[in-house]
């Protein structure tokens, strides 16, 4: 599989969803 | 007023702007001008000119940004890097501007001295250090979208998690 970090679109869509992820999990931890 | 921690956001925003601004120059223009700018042998230029004085900014402005978030946080530094729910938001943005910031020293910079014969590597590792140095940069430009969104939800909790 290729590396999303070689392409530059593929840099930013890991980065949007490292995003949500991390949006996720700090609402349920603060209850949300 | 309280100076510390007004001075401190300042210095926080012109130095990340810096920091950030150039990390998006490197990976958004220049990895791909530099690319271009070696297939028709113009490179050298870049490699004299333009990086050199960049990585300086580059690396130092990471530093102050780092230096003038852990003033900002003051008291609450330990609160943020412990991840207490109080404050969780700007303590994510914290970790993550943290592992930018090793990754600038630890990684990229190293691997650009040996880029650009600031110190004495054979070619074989040179090719290592370009892709060492160049997923540093890329993991840098996918963290940085997660750290301004925690930066920004840091200051106003309420808009993003209420």
């Amino acid at each position: 599989m290729k590396n999303p970090l070689d392409s530059l679109w593929g840099t930013v869509i890991c980065g949007l969803i490292l995003t949500l992820i991390l949006h996720n999990i700090v609402s349920y931890a603060l209850g949300g | 007023m309280d100076w510390v921690p007004a001075i401190s956001r300042w210095i926080h925003f012109l130095a990340g702007v810096m920091w950030i601004g150039l990390l998006y120059y490197f990976n958004f223009v220049n990895a791909a001008a530099a690319k271009a700018a070696a297939a028709d042998g113009t490179g050298a230029g870049i490699a004299k000119h333009v990086l050199p004085r960049a990585l300086f900014w580059f690396r130092w402005s990471a530093l102050a940004t780092w230096l003038a978030g852990a003033a900002l946080l003051g008291s609450n530094f330990g609160a943020a890097f412990l991840l207490n729910k109080s404050h969780l938001a700007i303590g994510i943005g914290a970790w993550l501007g943290t592992i930018m910031l090793i990754n600038v020293w630890g990684l990229i910079w190293p691997n650009q001295k040996k880029i650009l014969g600031m110190v004495p590597a054979t070619d074989e590792e040179k090719n290592k250090a370009r892709r060492v140095a160049f997923l540093a940069s890329r993991t840098n430009t996918m963290l940085s979208i997660p750290l301004l969104y925690f930066m920004a939800a840091g200051a106003h909790t309420a808009l993003y998690f209420g």
